[in-house]
């Protein structure tokens, strides 16, 4: 019980921290240059000078670098055909090449937009160095400036460690209090119990009540870590986190308490865990953004407790929402909890 | 002989009669399979965004236009005041604000560029990242076309080749990661539940005092799942292939092949296991800890392992899956043969033999 | 009295130890054809790991075995096939049926499909369980269990059949019945061995070895030994025993003691 309380958070949140990461900070790139021209070299240089790139190979032969690709060496091949420069400057069609491995299709959309980005700009510099002055107009440019808010260098981790978080303080709720209701039954000490005088709701207040306060401090225990560790911002109101996680957590032991109802044997409950904590959390957002699931996806996580709190605790320590911006998912969640408390004590009541 | 099918009948009974076991059995890759197919995408869709246009002129209206119709964005709505941006963000919805600056068309004209700036809700950096650069996208291509249309000047368009995945589709990477997944799952942690449960019984001494010698025990413990491990394998491919159209361009033989060699590891896993567990939740508690959440994380199946830190790439070395999908991609997506995955492939029989030669080990100190 | 009986279980000086601590210190014993022989003792004392070696579930550390006439280092598989075993858990699959269980063990110990449904029929009717033929175990009440388990576990018609605390935790009615088929089994000619620490069932055993800290510390018939220590019951006889080595008064069952001071 110790371990799973204090090494499992610590351990989760280094490793997937970690490794939950989609940022492009390798791409391997193989580069056929059969021009050899200033123009050629220039793009060349460009990318070799890109931290963004890795150039593991050159040469000129296209068999080579398509086999480096097959062999998953590679995650891009460069390739600029001989006479490039000559065909650009008679305003032909150049023939430059990108083939990436496509593979992994995120991966590949984002290399091709690092790559077009680099491109872009070269071109930008031929343009003002050979545009002919007999065209008069000069070619339109939109200056783009970017700004990423909250995050500003992109850190992954700032996003991760709030919806792990999420993740740990609901796998602790659900599956201890399930397991441990179900251990009861097994046991036998549940019937035990039902022999006493002690009524129903006080028993199961009583099984309840710990671990809402193991799982509330969880939540601390895991913030610190992330404030320690990972330096995560904390911009909104704890208090207001705190409170939003205490209702959170009636919902989450109420499914928990539901669960135990439906199994005879800790196997049995921990099967039903799995399969729903599984959905949960795919469909969480944990990972991607809910927005864009399909509308019948969106539909499901209505009944989905972590959606909400993984919205509402990044909400709240990224960003620094307050209670009005949070308040219709604390309403959801109020009444998903009331709902799924009074089924499950209503079930529990019949079947023990 | 006769003995053991018997053996193996029950086996079957006690999975068709637990509909828990069921649901993990035949309700997760069909869900998953769905989940990822459907809802786990990373394609940019449907992302709520606001404009502030300070210019409101034909260049902005035409270019808000073609970024709206993209199918990337919805405009969730213009404001009015840059002061406005943080309070749509706190809100929660909206995800990237775009500004045009005032007289946005009129210096496009006048002096060849003008400014447009995004900001961008970075709290998720990712979707953040990816909405900055398409948008960017967009609006290159928007300048690109105005170019042309008042003559081109010297510039090249490189032509982009999207190998393996055309159309950059999520599948190509989730089927190959939930067979790792669902195999590992059924066979290891199945398997190991399994036998741990008769020795929680009591009843794997009776078996073991019976004329049953113990590797027939342990085969006959695994052979359903063998079975079921199978069944999943083809069923993820089968569907993988009608539902979402992931092609199987190599040997159907190599790849099926690779499965049971890759459900054979997880056996040998799961076996080693219940040797080194009294209870059937601790062998679920260490199939949870050192089987699923590395595979899920380590494998390469969500997260591109080349972008880990290097400690975490060397763990990945370690795990099983993580070759296996590499195989499976190459065979599927690829098209290659047995030469190019030769190294993989040995890998998992190194890591089959040791687990079966330790779990054989560990199964003859207990019955000494 | 036994001598021209035929011996099924020969055991010449066997120990087991465990690291330092020996189990089982230097047995030597006979169990004889039909015979039901008690193998009594506190909890702890060494019963089940003498049952277990016997059983071939552990190897013993030294010591020349002999079960049902085969060897228990080089013979193993032939002594599983004469041999039938009963554990304190009873054993019986709870998530399948009562007729799927006992196709089950009969299948394992090679019985073909006629003799296992005929065999099966007969088990049914003699334990009065025929409208139970296709419940699940985890239905019927414990005694019932028991008795099918018992049923199950001579279903192959072994020589001999061990029994590793097969009355724990019933009531004693529930144990009385138990006892019914296992006279029943004897009368059939099939050698029972039976471990226990519940002393009136010693009463019920044609002979029993009294087994403390390790060592058999005696070995005949019920009558014989409350004889020899001039004792009205069994439950005497292991109190005296107990009594010679008052060190060992110490790991005894509270349950003794109190009787003890009575």
């Amino acid at each position: 019980m110790l371990p799973i309380i204090f090494i499992v958070p610590i351990v989760q949140l280094l490793i997937l921290v970690h490794a939950a990461t989609l940022e492009m900070k390798n791409i391997d790139m193989y580069i056929v240059d059969k021009d050899l021209s200033s123009t050629s070299r220039g793009i060349v240089q460009k990318f070799e000078s890109s931290p963004f790139y890795h150039i593991n190979h050159h040469s000129f032969s296209m068999q080579d670098a398509e086999n480096e690709l097959k062999k998953g060496n590679i995650d891009i091949i460069l390739h600029i055909p001989y006479g490039f420069e000559s065909e650009l400057i008679k305003g032909n069609d150049s023939g430059l090449q990108l083939l990436i491995d496509a593979i992994n299709g995120t991966a590949a959309g984002l290399i091709q937009s690092y790559t077009q980005a680099v491109l872009a700009d070269y071109n930008r510099n031929i343009m003002l160095k050979w545009t002919s002055p007999v065209i008069k107009e000069k070619p339109l440019s939109i200056e783009i400036t970017h700004s990423f808010w909250y995050n500003p260098e992109l850190n992954y981790q700032t996003y991760m460690v709030p919806g792990i978080l999420v993740l740990l303080v609901t796998l602790i709720g659900m599956i201890l209090t399930s397991l441990n209701l179900v251990r009861e039954k097994e046991l036998g000490t549940a019937e035990q119990i039902n022999v006493t005088p002690i009524r129903k709701y006080h028993f199961i207040t009583g099984k309840l009540f710990p671990f809402w306060i193991i799982a509330l401090f969880e939540l601390a225990f895991g913030l610190l870590i992330g404030k320690l560790i990972f330096d995560i911002p904390i911009v909104g109101n704890l208090g207001l986190l705190f409170l939003f996680a205490a209702v959170y957590l009636f919902a989450i032991l109420g499914a928990g308490l539901f669960f135990s109802t439906l199994a005879s044997t800790q196997q049995q409950v921990m099967f039903i865990n799995f399969f729903f904590m599984l959905l949960f959390i795919l469909m969480s957002g944990l990972f991607t953004p809910v927005e864009t699931m399909p509308d019948w996806a969106r539909v499901i996580n209505i009944a989905n407790p972590m959606a909400y709190f993984m919205r509402v605790n990044r909400m709240i320590l990224l960003k620094g929402s307050g209670f009005y911006d949070i308040l219709p998912e604390f309403v959801s969640v109020s009444i998903y909890a009331l709902i799924i408390l009074s089924l499950a004590v209503w079930r529990y009541r019949k079947t023990v | 002989m006769k003995r053991f099918w018997g053996f193996v009948l029950k086996e079957f009974l006690h999975i068709f009669r637990d509909p828990r076991t069921m649901l993990i059995l035949f309700g997760m890759p069909i869900v998953q399979i769905l989940l990822f197919g459907y809802v786990i995408t990373n394609e940019i869709k449907d992302i709520k965004i606001a404009i502030l246009d300070q210019s409101k002129d034909p260049v902005t209206i035409e270019l808000t236009n073609k970024i709206i119709s993209s199918g990337f964005f919805i405009l969730d709505r213009n404001i009015k005041n840059i002061n406005e941006v943080e309070d749509v963000f706190k809100e929660g919805n909206v995800r990237q604000v775009i500004i045009f600056e005032s007289g946005f068309g009129r210096k496009l004209k006048r002096e060849g560029t003008a400014n447009i700036q995004l900001i961008a809700d970075a709290s998720d950096a990712n979707t953040a990242n990816l909405v900055v650069h398409y948008t960017m996208a967009i609006i290159n291509d928007f300048v690109r076309e105005q170019n042309k249309l008042t003559g081109s000047p010297i510039q090249f368009i490189p032509e982009v080749r999207m190998l393996y995945n055309n159309e950059l589709k999520g599948v190509y990477m989730f089927i190959p990661g939930i067979m790792a997944m669902i195999l590992i799952l059924v066979s290891a942690m199945m398997t190991s539940i399994s036998i741990v449960r008769e020795k929680e019984l009591g009843t794997m001494e009776t078996l073991l005092v019976s004329p049953l010698r113990p590797t027939q025990i342990i085969l006959g413990k695994v052979t359903p799942y063998v079975a079921l491990s199978f069944i999943n394998a083809v069923t993820i491919i089968v569907m993988g292939n009608l539902v979402f159209g992931m092609p199987v361009q190599g040997s159907i033989i190599l790849l099926l092949a690779e499965s049971i060699l890759y459900i054979l590891l997880g056996l040998s896993l799961g076996i080693l296991i219940s040797t080194i567990t009294k209870s059937q939740q601790n062998a679920m508690f260490i199939s949870l800890f050192t089987l699923m959440i590395p595979t899920i994380l380590l494998s390469g199946f969500i997260f591109p392992i080349e972008n880990m830190p290097k400690i975490l790439q060397w763990l990945s070395f370690f795990i099983p899956p993580r070759w296996f999908i590499s195989i499976i991609k190459n065979i599927m997506l690829k098209g290659t043969g047995l030469m190019y995955v030769w190294k993989e492939t040995l890998i998992l029989i190194v890591m089959t033999s040791i687990f079966f030669g330790l779990s054989i080990r560990k199964f003859k100190i207990r019955l000494e | 009295m036994n001598e021209q009986k035929e011996t099924i279980i020969t055991v010449k000086n066997l120990v087991k130890k465990f690291g330092n601590f020996k189990a089982n210190d230097n047995l030597s014993f006979e169990v004889f054809k039909g015979e039901i022989f008690g193998f009594l003792g506190a909890n702890g004392a060494g019963k089940t790991t003498a049952i277990k070696i016997l059983c071939g579930l552990w190897a013993p550390t030294s010591g020349e075995i002999n079960v049902a006439g085969f060897d228990i280092y080089t013979q193993t598989e032939q002594v599983k096939k004469n041999i039938g075993y009963m554990s304190q858990k009873f054993s019986l699959y709870e998530d399948i049926t009562v007729f799927e269980n006992i196709r089950l063990f009969g299948g394992i110990y090679g019985l073909s499909r006629r003799e296992i449904a005929q065999r099966a029929t007969d088990l049914m009717r003699r334990l009065d369980l025929e409208h139970s033929r296709d419940k699940l175990i985890s239905s019927l009440p414990l005694g019932w269990r028991q008795k099918l388990a018992f049923s199950v576990a001579i279903l192959h018609k072994p020589k001999l059949v061990f029994l590793d605390e097969p009355t724990g935790g019933v009531d004693p009615v529930t144990r009385r019945k138990f006892w019914d088929q296992i006279y029943e089994a004897a009368d059939r000619g099939i050698t029972v061995f039976v471990t226990t620490h519940y002393m009136d069932e010693a009463e019920y055993c044609d002979r029993v070895s009294i087994m403390v800290d390790g060592r058999i510390a005696d070995l005949d018939t019920p009558s014989a030994l409350k004889g020899k220590y001039r004792v009205k019951n069994m439950n005497e006889v292991f109190l005296k025993i107990a009594r010679i080595k008052p060190d060992e008064y110490n790991k005894l069952e509270p349950i003794y003691k109190v009787r003890k001071f009575k």
